[in-house]
């Protein structure tokens, strides 16, 4: 609706411009539109309101005024469009907010966090490319000197991969203090992935459980690339061991249990794909070349070489994230 | 008083000079219950869109224009009965963006928008009933 006044206004504007045609005016109809449309003012309300102003300034030719029911017929059209996006724009916002809701409950689901331990770091960078991450990570600390931890990948971003890491979580959580060998874990959540998602969806995951006494890990890989382990001794990195197939794909895999000790100074890194499939300029990372940063980053902490890994890479990729980012490293102090 | 004057008007849509037709006689009648211009326009345009979508993909059916009192107030009702294919998805037909999919119900959000009541009915097979209602104010 039109509001009171607004069509004296709009003619006093019509015939100041029309006697000098200044550019202030031209001005004073640039703000008067602005306000217009927070008053909501469809664009076929305009063309109305500028055939009655016209009214007043003369004698309007007839064919002019018919223009006007043209005009108006077509403006109707932009006058839906102009409805609609308000309508959108609402629903945008709503949407916004539903996906900052999840995304804290997304957040809830990681460890606050990180337990410590005598004679290994524990390192860590996890980072969203968009507001909600497909990558999953726990580290939860058990009796006897253990800790158990997963990185996993779930394909699919957004609503849908912040449901499947909660379910996955709960699946986690709910085996309680008993506490299954890493293959028997992969092959629990390979049932539970498998059943409860459709069929497109599957989690890469790393699992395994850290022994600081023995300064063993004793893990299992689904799908997930195997991540690297430092040998002091030989100053070098190596690529760890394991495959298996990703959960949900098939409905009884199994998965193979493999172990690494870890001596002093030797660490062990844990990645998503986010780490390592990344473009730089044209061309996408190499693993050697991964590596040949990593080995800059030896002989600081834990967390200083995650955080050292991460910046370098960030800045040669032009500092933009087109994934989902996460790094765990342990070493052996 | 002035709606006693009309009666309603029932417009067969098989073609294009029909939907014409039928705008005709949608901004007539607008016009006799003192609808401004813009309201003209727009119950023109509701009727196009309805018509069209007759048209287009039922083939053929029909358009009532009816004066309506209630409570003292006057208004305009238009009903497109066709017995079409329907629509599948009302919701989605009703949804902004869904149009320029260029699949069924084609200016159904716009039309809404623009009128005071809207209901619809379609079953699949059968045929969809659209009824719009918009007041003098």
């Amino acid at each position: 609706m039109m509001p009171r006044g607004i069509e004296e206004e709009y003619i006093r504007l019509l015939r100041d411009y029309l006697t000098g045609q200044g550019e202030d005016k031209l001005y004073d109809a640039q703000q008067l539109g602005k306000w217009m449309l927070q008053q909501d003012i469809s664009p076929e309300e305009m063309i109305d309101l500028h055939g009655r102003a016209l009214e007043h300034l003369g004698d309007v030719p007839e064919f002019v005024r018919a223009s006007f029911s043209v005009l108006t017929e077509v403006m109707i059209e932009y006058g839906n469009e102009h409805r609609a996006v308000t309508t959108l724009r609402s629903k945008h916002k709503q949407l916004q907010s539903e996906m900052a809701v999840a995304s804290a409950m997304q957040k809830s689901l990681l460890p606050r966090e990180l337990p410590v331990f005598p004679g290994v770091e524990i390192g860590l960078v996890s980072v969203a490319a968009k507001q909600i991450s497909g990558d999953f990570y726990d580290i939860v600390a058990h009796d006897n000197g253990r800790f158990c931890l997963t990185i996993a990948d779930i394909t699919g971003k957004g609503i849908s991969a912040a449901m499947c890491m909660s379910m996955l979580k709960y699946a986690m959580e709910s085996l309680g203090e008993m506490l299954p060998g890493p293959g028997e874990m992969l092959r629990h959540l390979n049932r539970v992935v498998e059943r409860n998602t459709d069929p497109s969806m599957f989690v890469t995951m790393v699992y395994g459980c850290y022994d600081t006494n023995r300064h063993s890990f004793r893990y299992a890989v689904a799908g997930h690339e195997p991540g690297f382990v430092y040998r002091a001794r030989d100053g070098r990195f190596y690529d760890m061991e394991g495959q298996g197939r990703a959960l949900g794909i098939c409905n009884d895999c199994s998965y193979v249990e493999r172990e690494v000790r870890l001596e002093v100074g030797d660490v062990l890194m844990l990645l998503t794909d986010g780490v390592t499939e990344r473009k730089i300029d044209r061309d996408y990372l190499q693993r050697d070349e991964l590596v040949a940063y990593l080995e800059a980053e030896v002989g600081a902490s834990a967390q200083a070489m995650a955080d050292g890994l991460y910046s370098k890479l960030l800045a040669l990729s032009r500092f933009e994230l087109s994934d989902d980012y996460t790094m765990i490293v342990l070493r052996r102090t | 008083m002035i709606v006693a004057d009309l009666y309603p008007e029932t417009i067969k849509i098989e073609t294009e000079a029909d939907i014409v037709a039928a705008r005709q006689v949608g901004r007539n009648m607008s016009r006799q219950l003192g609808f401004d211009t813009i309201m003209q326009s727009r119950m023109a345009t509701s009727i196009s869109e309805l018509a069209r979508n007759i048209f287009l993909y039922a083939g053929k059916g029909t358009i009532t224009i009816s004066p309506v009192e209630r409570e003292g107030a006057i208004g305009l009702q238009v009903t497109a009965v066709d017995h079409g294919p329907g629509i599948p998805d009302i919701r989605k037909a009703l949804e902004d963006g869904f149009t320029t999919s260029g699949a069924l119900g084609a200016g159904l959000p716009g039309v809404r928008r623009m009128m005071d009541e809207f209901d619809i009915q379609s079953t699949l097979g059968e045929g969809t009933r659209v009824m719009i209602v918009k007041w003098h104010s």
